[in-house]
């Protein structure tokens, strides 16, 4: 009986690495905001090669990168750019980090749609985020205190956000959350909590918008146009918070792997793109 | 034969007694060598006393006073919710309720502490935070009460089943000497088994208090996590076990921000212990 259980266990942990590593699987892994678009990717390309296996999991655009790192995924989905420290800590490891843009995303700023407040300028969005603003009848709004909804920190959404809207671009600037910001650990949170609180203020990628919430009119400036963040608006690159989406590959990618990089990138792999309310790249 | 089978018997049970021994001192070790690192770049003073947690910034700030007095807040006021209670409920059930009562109620306990704490986290966003924003008309109702209130329900098994055992080995003839003396049954209850039980009523609050220092996702899901001082139970808090679950994943191994978090698990590591040996002291009637 013993013999019996040790045998079995035996070929349990021989076998087990033996069907993860299988050589018709990847594993990708990171963006929370590009998980249903990887997910949509994943099926459709299942669906015309049967063989192959596509894992896609979440976890955040820093995430998706440090298991790139770690050789524990193939493929990292990120909404921001590799940083210069993420770079030296793979080739230290081994792994070149190779990046392919493979769509355009929005950042929608959400409001409920109780706040009269309906546009605003990229200045007073980093006002209101760093709290120089806290009530919203500074903004023509009723006399409630501002809620600020965030991103935790392990989302390229809330990097990218401090960094091209907190920041305006400038790298020297240190401006940050205002430390009051709730951290919510998902968009979908944002969006129910926005959904529910007629002060609250939010943004993740426009995808995530429903009626419950109304996305606020942006302008660069106070001399520009106010732009509604829709996929036209993304595509002609008016409006002023749109991001890119990339992949990054440990060296450029082959196999089976690029194999499926370039379904994402053909017509039909684009289409995916549009019908999961992302912008896709070379129009 | 029978000899060699008993001696390797009782070598193995030994290795298995000891194995958690060994696990926790690996452990604590790991602990030490990757969160001791964070004071090469920070002092332990700026660590601790710091107010503020912006740890992907260049440079990282890395203070967690924000988040200690977090956790604190949040532990304070479910103590204050669930003590009153939880010891309440053990006197009734060891002392007054009916037997029927009693098996229903004790069934009841063990099904809070079946549920877990990810469930009564989504429970609690869903109805508690939105009537919390209510009553109290705050602009949010994720807020360290609403935390609190939750965690009361998840320390409550923990002191009502170690306090209801503590009060059942009370000896008889206590709870007998103080009738014959004419005591009415809640005399008796306040003034011979409660004084008596002392020590386990409090081992039971510390073992609750335990719990919920180190609870970590209903905590996420319904206090905000905005790294502020709190100034009052009514504005949102982040907690040390919600700053390292929320950010491990995106901390790059050996970057200052991993060691941190380390060092957060140090500081967790201390506070529950603390309160374990507490409890432990306090049980075994060494103070």
């Amino acid at each position: 009986m013993l013999k019996k259980i040790v045998l079995l266990a035996a070929v349990f942990f021989i076998a087990v690495p033996v069907f993860a590593a299988g050589k018709n699987s990847i594993q990708i892994k990171g963006s929370d905001t590009m998980v249903n678009l990887g997910q949509a990717w994943a099926e459709q390309y299942m669906e015309n090669n049967p063989a192959d296996f596509i894992a896609v999991t979440g976890g955040g655009s820093g995430t998706g990168l440090s298991s790139l790192i770690s050789a524990t995924c193939d493929i990292a989905m990120s909404s921001r750019n590799i940083k210069e420290k993420e770079i030296s800590l793979a080739k230290n490891r081994g792994i070149e980090p190779y990046e392919t843009k493979v769509a355009l995303d929005g950042l929608a700023v959400v409001v409920n749609p109780a706040n009269p407040v309906d546009k605003l300028t990229v200045a007073q969005l980093a006002d209101i985020f760093t709290a120089r603003i806290s009530n919203w009848k500074e903004l023509g709004g009723k006399d409630r205190k501002i809620v600020i909804l965030s991103r935790e920190v392990n989302s390229g959404t809330h990097v990218y956000f401090k960094e091209h809207v907190l920041r305006g671009n400038d790298s020297k600037s240190a401006a940050e959350f205002a430390p009051g910001a709730l951290m919510l650990s998902s968009s979908q949170a944002i969006a129910d909590e926005v959904a529910g609180n007629p002060a609250g203020i939010g943004y993740y990628g426009m995808g995530y918008v429903s009626s419950k919430q109304k996305p606020v009119a942006v302008a660069k400036d106070t001399a520009s146009e106010y732009i509604a963040p829709t996929i036209d608006n993304v595509v002609n690159n008016t409006y002023p918070i749109s991001r890119p989406l990339f992949i990054y590959t440990n060296g450029a990618p082959c196999g089976l792997v690029k194999k499926f990089v370039d379904f994402m990138l053909s017509i039909e792999g684009q289409k995916i793109v549009l019908d999961t309310d992302f912008v896709p790249v070379g129009k | 034969m029978r000899k060699i089978k008993e001696f390797l018997i009782e070598k193995l049970i030994l290795i298995c007694g000891l194995a958690s021994i060994f696990f926790v001192g690996l452990i604590f070790i790991f602990l030490l060598k990757e969160g001791l690192a964070v004071f090469k770049s920070v002092s332990a003073f700026a660590f601790l006393g710091g107010s503020k947690w912006y740890p992907i910034s260049e440079p990282p700030q890395l203070g967690i006073l924000p988040l200690i007095l977090g956790s604190l807040v949040v532990t304070v006021g479910a103590a204050i919710i669930s003590i009153p209670i939880g010891v309440g409920c053990a006197v009734y059930i060891a002392e007054i309720a009916p037997l029927k009562i009693k098996e229903v109620l004790k069934a009841g306990i063990e099904l809070l502490a079946a549920i877990p704490s990810v469930v009564l986290g989504f429970i609690g966003m869903i109805t508690l935070v939105p009537l919390v924003k209510k009553v109290f008309h705050l602009p949010t109702g994720l807020t360290a009460l609403s935390g609190s209130i939750m965690l009361a329900f998840m320390a409550m098994p923990t002191i009502v089943s170690i306090a209801e055992d503590a009060l059942y080995s009370v000896p008889k003839n206590y709870k007998e000497g103080a009738f014959a003396l004419g005591a009415t049954h809640w005399q008796t209850i306040y003034r011979v088994i409660l004084p008596a039980a002392s020590r386990g009523i409090l081992a039971a609050i510390m073992l609750g208090i335990g719990r919920v220092i180190g609870e970590t996702m209903a905590v996420m899901m319904i206090t905000g996590n905005a790294a502020v001082i709190p100034k009052s139970i009514l504005v949102p808090v982040r907690t040390l076990t919600a700053t390292i679950a929320a950010e491990m994943g995106e901390a790059v191994v050996g970057s200052e921000h991993y060691f941190a978090l380390f060092a957060i698990g140090i500081v967790l590591f201390v506070i529950s212990f603390a309160i374990n040996v507490t409890a432990d002291l306090c049980l075994h009637e060494r103070i």
